[in-house]
């Protein structure tokens, strides 16, 4: 057993060692500043990406992931509501409820709103 | 039409037996309600009804402690008396720091509503930790719990300390959840379900990889609990995160969040109980690193807030001897020590952490030890209260705080751990010296500094220290009944004898 894993181990050591200096020894060396540049689908990059972003983001961000939630839960419920009854259905109104508390909260916040 | 298409409801659905946390969440959710729709800056109702859903909660909870043990929803949830009374214990601290919020939040211009919601939600995320078998029912009342807790670590949003602390909470919390779940993870590859009674059939079955599996997830549960408990050496977030949030708030991590992650402990070590000569040995140097470290690192300490988060750490070590004397002689031992000492714990600090609240000031805020000078002319009634606060922290004769150390004590020697019951002893004596200190910085010391805060002691925060001197104070007078219905009735008559000879 122990000894299997220290064989594991050094071969996955070797393995990888191993294939980074074969490529190294085979590829090409031809440095470009482009080719260090980041790629996002095609646009050009106009500004380091640690820049400052606007916090209300962030707000956006959990609000759509509580809504995208609800809606992912919401379409199974409604295609198997027929073999669940209605227990399950009262349940999920529960479900949209508290959600529906949460929303009313964060209107009431301005977290709806964009600048402040 | 079959009579399951109109309503399928559960079979084992017991609505009263999960009542206590149904009441919790859905007053925090009538609180909110409540917050959005008040007149400015007026918690009045927000307040009102927190602690009416809390009472409601705490006596349904109370009244099903004598009941038999019962499984809810295919043992998502476990009713029975330890996890009855957890929940009393979570919903008394809960209300206890909600008491004194009002006063001190307002003091420090920071009285934001939606702390109580957060709170009565945290509250919930204990009562499940304490009621559940099942690993993910666990975790979700775990996380329920920490992520209120870390958004009330920051609520006083223009104080960097209070930043600095949810941050630190926040990330350490996540570091110590990716623990709990990897584990939990490996449980089930190692058991095929979530349920923790698999334990016992997996680990006697002499399956050897499922073997290994099942200790390599135990043991990576339990150093995700140890620091949510705050055990040595996974402690170093406690005097940070204390020191920087609000002071209500670090009365309820010291108490609430405290009592919560014992009882799931409790759960799981309950379970990996035919396990326990794998687990005793290094719970065993843990318990006496915890006391050790906590006590000796409180004797430098200048901030009453870190002074007492340094404590409750030392106090950590106690429960866990509590908790290794309980399940290395489970027949000897009954749970009645380690739950008589959590509620002589919650009383004790929180109200503690109530007379430091006195210190509140908008901005930032001192917590210094010298903040507390004068305390005796500018409050009598929370200096006299500090003083028995003490006294029963350090576990002198005459206060709860000495009960509990004496059983955990007695357990101990029950059940043949000697070292750790020598250390526990030791380790009260030295916490003399910087218990002390808090009194003599309340009545005797006089270095005040100009800016000393001078903030009047409010009703509630009153009300708050009244009601934790008379459970110090109560639990110690009425502890033969007391044990007797945290232990249940079998066991209440050998927890009786011992007791009177300590009148």
């Amino acid at each position: 057993m122990l000894i299997a894993l220290i064989v594991f181990v050094a071969v996955g050591i070797l393995f990888m060692g191993a294939t980074f200096l074969l490529s190294r020894l085979l590829r090409p060396h031809r440095p470009n500043p482009v080719k260090l540049q980041s790629y996002e689908c095609g646009p050009e990059p106009f500004s380091d990406a640690w820049r400052q972003m606007n916090l209300h983001y962030y707000v956006f961000a959990i609000l759509f992931v509580l809504f995208d939630v609800e809606a992912a839960f919401l379409f199974p419920v409604a295609l198997a509501l027929g073999k669940l009854g209605w227990f399950a259905f009262f349940e999920v109104l529960l479900f949209v409820g508290l959600l529906l508390v949460g929303w009313y909260y964060a209107k009431r916040v301005g977290g709806m709103e964009w600048e402040r | 039409m079959p009579d399951r298409f109109l309503f399928p409801i559960p079979q084992d659905l017991d609505w009263f037996a999960l009542g206590p946390i149904i009441v919790v969440v859905a007053t925090g959710l009538v609180a909110l309600i409540v917050e959005m729709l008040r007149h400015k800056r007026n918690n009045a109702y927000v307040v009102g009804v927190s602690v009416v859903g809390l009472l409601v909660a705490g006596a349904m909870a109370a009244s099903q402690a004598g009941e038999p043990a019962k499984e809810i929803l295919a043992g998502t949830f476990l009713r029975d008396r330890f996890g009855c009374v957890v929940q009393v214990l979570m919903v008394a601290a809960c209300l206890l720091s909600v008491l004194f919020s009002e006063g001190y939040l307002r003091q420090k211009r920071i009285a934001y509503g939606e702390a109580y919601p957060l709170m009565l939600w945290a509250t919930a995320g204990g009562m499940v930790m304490a009621t559940s078998r099942n690993l993910v029912t666990l975790f979700v009342g775990l996380e329920l719990l920490s992520v209120s807790l870390y958004v009330l670590a920051g609520l006083s949003r223009t104080e960097a300390k209070s930043e600095e602390s949810a941050l630190k909470y926040f990330l350490l919390g996540a570091f110590a959840s990716a623990f709990l779940l990897y584990g939990i993870a490996l449980f089930y590859g190692a058991t095929g379900s979530l349920h923790l009674g698999r334990v016992a059939e997996v680990w006697t079955s002499g399956f050897e990889t499922g073997r290994s599996l099942l200790a390599v997830g135990m043991a990576l549960i339990l150093i995700g609990l140890s620091f949510k408990s705050a055990f040595v050496p996974f402690h170093q977030w406690t005097p940070d995160v204390y020191q920087g949030a609000p002071t209500n708030i670090a009365a309820f991590m010291a108490a609430g969040s405290k009592v919560a992650a014992v009882a799931m402990l409790y759960r799981v070590l309950d379970a990996a109980q035919p396990m326990v000569a794998l687990w005793l040995p290094p719970l065993f140097w843990v318990a006496i690193l915890t006391m050790v470290v906590g006590n000796l690192a409180a004797l430098v300490q200048k901030d009453a807030k870190r002074l007492l988060a340094y404590s409750s750490i030392s106090h950590a070590g106690y429960l866990l001897v509590a908790l290794l004397a309980r399940f290395k002689a489970p027949d000897v031992v009954s749970d009645a020590a380690l739950l008589y000492y959590l509620a002589s714990y919650s009383f004790m600090t929180i109200g503690a952490f109530a007379v430091i609240s006195v210190a509140a000031r908008a901005g930032r805020e001192s917590t210094g030890l010298s903040a507390l000078n004068g305390l005796w002319q500018r409050s009598p009634f929370a200096a006299v209260a500090l003083l028995l606060f003490v006294w029963s922290l350090i576990g002198v004769p005459g206060a709860s705080g000495f009960v509990g150390k004496l059983l955990i004590f007695r357990d101990a020697l029950a059940a043949d751990l000697v070292p750790l019951a020598i250390v526990l002893a030791v380790a009260s004596v030295v916490s003399v010296a910087y218990y002390l200190a808090l009194v003599r910085a309340a009545w005797v010391a006089d270095e005040s500094e100009a800016d000393a805060a001078v903030a009047p002691l409010n009703a509630g925060s009153g009300l708050a220290l009244g009601i934790c001197a008379a459970g110090v104070l109560g639990l110690f007078v009425f502890v033969g009944p007391l044990l007797g219905w945290m232990a249940g009735p079998r066991s209440a008559e050998a927890e009786r004898a011992p007791i009177v000879r300590q009148g």
